[in-house]
């Protein structure tokens, strides 16, 4: 893994200019990762919390809600907000790339549009999956 | 080896006829990661997450515990794939063999974990 310093690097982030397809890309590895990590343990959680009893879920329920005054707690509903949106960019991004391996969809302003697709739609179903969470109470 | 003419030295070290295992196997999750994390926020999404009672009901069935289970394998395959990429692009060094180690530890441990709690809730739901 030694480079030799004197030898030229290939152009890297720093000398292009940003495209929504440069920041859908990263967003598919940094949502990705998240999924991947909060996402996971709090899927395990959920779940070995349901399986501990009616008590043991009703208190992971609480964590993930609201305190006994009944108000929000900020931290959890903005991960799981957060979660939710970037389950759908990896979704949405994910079938961009399953598209994209067909060969297709590589024509500049396609691909500028199937780019900014992926954010358009993934916003939008979060803010509808929360707007039918928050409306009927959890 | 080392002395011969330049396509003598590289001949037989290519392909180990498995480069494309991992990128297909992360394909194939990917498609059934879609399939069943679609069934799962509309389920989701029809339960009152909140209620116990109906949560165990609902996955005293299998229609309901043995595609969680499914999703759950696929997933955190998946999960595993996809940070096995992360971890060799950014991690050079020694460290590297200890986060894919680590990575294959939370995999394995998390979905054996995640479909144990499913199985026991499964099967011992429809009593309580």
């Amino acid at each position: 893994m030694a480079r030799n310093p004197a030898r030229p690097l290939s152009p890297h982030l720093t000398i292009w200019k940003w495209g929504p397809h440069m920041l859908v890309s990263i967003l598919h590895r940094a949502t990705g990762s998240a999924l991947a990590i909060a996402g996971g343990v709090l899927f395990i959680w959920w779940l070995t919390a349901l399986a501990g009893g009616e008590a043991s879920y009703a208190h992971f329920i609480d964590l993930m809600t609201s305190d006994r005054t009944g108000k929000l707690n900020l931290i959890p509903a903005i991960v799981l907000i957060g979660l939710t949106w970037s389950f759908f960019q990896h979704m949405c991004s994910g079938i961009r790339h399953l598209l994209l391996d067909t060969g297709a969809g590589y024509e500049l302003k396609l691909n500028k549009m199937g780019s900014i697709a992926t954010i358009v739609i993934s916003v939008t179903l979060t803010i509808l999956v929360w707007f039918a969470i928050f409306a009927r109470g959890i | 080896m080392g002395t011969g003419t330049g396509i003598g030295r590289v001949r037989g070290l290519g392909s180990a006829k498995h480069g494309s295992h991992h990128w297909w196997q992360q394909r194939l999750t990917a498609a059934s990661n879609l399939l069943l994390l679609v069934w799962l926020v509309v389920s989701l999404l029809r339960l009152p997450l909140y209620d116990y009672r109906a949560l165990v009901l609902w996955l005293s069935s299998p229609w309901a515990s043995v595609p969680l289970i499914l999703a759950t394998i696929s997933v955190f395959y998946h999960l595993r794939l996809g940070l096995q990429v992360v971890i060799e692009d950014y991690q050079h060094d020694f460290s590297r063999v200890i986060a894919l180690v680590l990575l294959n530890f939370y995999a394995i441990a998390g979905a054996a974990l995640a479909i144990f709690a499913i199985l026991k809730v499964a099967f011992s739901g429809a009593v309580a």
